[in-house]
């Protein structure tokens, strides 16, 4: 990378890094995604080989799509905004530099390890002990940067992005090492220090706080910093922010028992996660709210502007999928829509619709001043992403929500003589039309995300012709 | 103390804690720094910006042009 490219204060060359890997592991996780949709309606593409099977690259995609995809989004929003709102530089370039090929190391320690079939069971945490404490290493890296970034700041206020940043970071790395607790037996096989029901609350205690912290709280940091810029406003209020911010991570803790309704855990646990689920509707669409209302005076700009459009409708799903979320925690809603696709369907309204739309726009944001240009390449190109990304979304979702619903009355239709009315068989058989359309929807994201690739490379490329004339004087 | 009052207590002190909060951040005197906080983004930035720039017609043909910031 040419020298001409770095800033005289802030630390860009880790930005850059993990903005590249964002667009390619996005790319591969998303692949992923697709494959399996396709092994759902044609279930020979497993190959009949085990490093194939649904099984093994499930956990493969989710890994590949939450760490790798958000990750590298999170360390690269983080990394560049903690720098400018703090107005100064990475507090240690060489540790920052470590976290890079840190997290690379574990992705690529994930991409081997997890089709060999090395896996502790634990949904979203299936990485065995070696790599776990890989992770740990890094994460406290991580947080060691940024937090003592924040200290050695220029400015008097810790602006609000940051505070949800150092959230998500302090609280994954609680949720990492306690779930993790294991003991090794094998260099590649460990067993939890939870035994039952216990390990199944603290497994999901973790689960759904990496929802909410991992894909929210660091997903409105990047948020905060984000739209604001793009919109050329500061945020609607700055004191619901710091209202719903404190709301947010104060009642998210809890809400882990919803995963684990009409289990073997103590019913006033599960009513407990129900009630605190519902309350979080709140902070929720408290940070929708503030994020939709910056655009306030703003809105011609999205006639234009197709990044500003892609963090837009990332917030439009963020509050749909937090409205949709605290519905199917209430216990009567979740006796239909547990274990069906409809879960599927929410998770990836939030996952796609918010999560990876708010990064992809914070991307076509990014990308371009880190190499030392005021726009993408082709902001055309950005528009047809836009398309394709929220019709894919809609696809998707609508899809699954059909299956669900399907799958969940068909699951609990009984004869008069009390016996069931469908096998289970026949609820998949009616799944079909579904996992078709989901496979489309799946398709309409990759191609966004190779043409998202193709715009990020022209973007590259023409800053390093431009850094290497000698008077890179605009018109 | 027994687990139920213990629960209650900590119930108690939640609602109170998040009550002081939000008295806290919608009180007058910290108006002034949640406003100079708001703008940080812009803050390294050579152009101020434009809160309350009317939505006039005619502005679309240069939104495109202002939103890049000159300080990359």
């Amino acid at each position: 990378m040419s020298t001409a490219l770095e800033h005289p204060t802030y630390n860009y060359k880790v930005v850059r890094q993990f903005a590249i890997m964002t667009v390619v592991w996005g790319i591969i996780g998303m692949t992923l995604g697709v494959i399996l949709a396709a092994q759902l309606v044609w279930p020979e593409l497993n190959l009949g080989l085990p490093w194939t099977s649904f099984g093994r690259l499930r956990p493969l995609h989710t890994n590949a799509v939450i760490f790798a995809f958000g990750g590298s989004a999170l360390f690269a929003t983080s990394y560049y905004v903690v720098q400018r709102t703090c107005q100064t530089r990475l507090f240690s370039d060489k540790l920052a530099a470590f976290t890079f090929w840190g997290w690379q190391a574990v992705i690529v320690s994930a991409v081997v390890s997890l089709p060999l079939g090395y896996t502790t069971t634990k949904e979203y945490a299936e990485l065995e002990w070696p790599i776990n404490i890989l992770i740990a290493i890094v994460w406290v890296t991580y947080a060691l940067v940024f937090l003592m970034t924040i200290k050695q700041r220029k400015t008097s206020h810790i602006y609000v992005a940051n505070w949800f940043f150092a959230a998500f970071i302090l609280t994954v790395a609680v949720l990492h090492i306690v779930n993790n607790a294991a003991i090794p037996v094998t260099p590649m096989f460990s067993t939890s220090i939870y035994a039952g029901t216990i390990d199944a609350m603290v497994q999901w205690w973790y689960g759904h706080n990496a929802v909410g912290f991992f894909l929210t709280a660091g997903f409105l940091g990047m948020m905060y910093y984000f739209v604001p810029k793009q919109a050329e406003r500061p945020v609607y209020s700055y004191r619901l922010s710091i209202v719903h911010f404190w709301a947010l991570i104060m009642v998210y803790m809890w809400a882990g028992p919803h995963h684990l309704h009409y289990t073997a855990l103590p019913n006033w646990a599960q009513s407990l996660g129900m009630v605190m689920s519902i309350i979080l509707l709140a902070p929720s669409w408290g940070g929708m709210i503030n994020g939709m209302m910056t655009l306030s005076g703003a809105w011609h700009k999205l006639r234009t502007d197709p990044t500003l459009r892609f963090l837009v409708v990332a917030l439009s799903f963020y509050g749909m999928s937090t409205f949709e979320g605290p519905m199917m925690a209430i216990k009567t809603v979740n006796a239909l829509s547990h274990y069906t696709d409809w879960t599927i369907g929410h998770v990836h309204s939030g996952a796609l619709g918010w999560v990876a739309m708010i990064t992809i726009g914070s991307m076509y944001h990014l990308i371009p001043r880190l190499f030392g240009r005021t726009e993408m390449h082709s902001v055309n190109l950005i528009a047809v992403h836009f398309w394709l990304a929220t019709i894919g979304t809609v696809l998707y979702i609508a899809s699954m929500w059909v299956n669900g619903i399907l799958q969940g009355l068909m699951w609990r239709a009984i004869n008069a003589d009390g016996t069931l009315m469908y096998t289970f068989v026949e609820a998949v058989e009616a799944s079909a039309p579904g996992y078709f359309v989901r496979l489309i929807g799946g398709l309409f994201w990759v191609t966004g995300m190779l043409i998202m690739a193709y715009n990020v490379y022209q973007t590259v490329k023409r800053s390093e012709a431009v850094s290497q004339q000698p008077m890179p004087q605009a018109a | 103390m027994d687990t139920g009052t213990f629960r209650g207590l900590i119930t108690l002190i939640l609602i109170i804690a998040f009550l002081g909060i939000t008295w806290w951040a919608y009180s007058k005197r910290r108006k002034p720094d949640f406003e100079e906080a708001a703008n940080l983004p812009f803050a390294d930035d050579d152009e101020q910006p434009s809160r309350d720039k009317p939505a006039a017609s005619g502005d679309e043909a240069d939104s495109r042009h202002d939103r890049g910031d000159k300080n990359t």
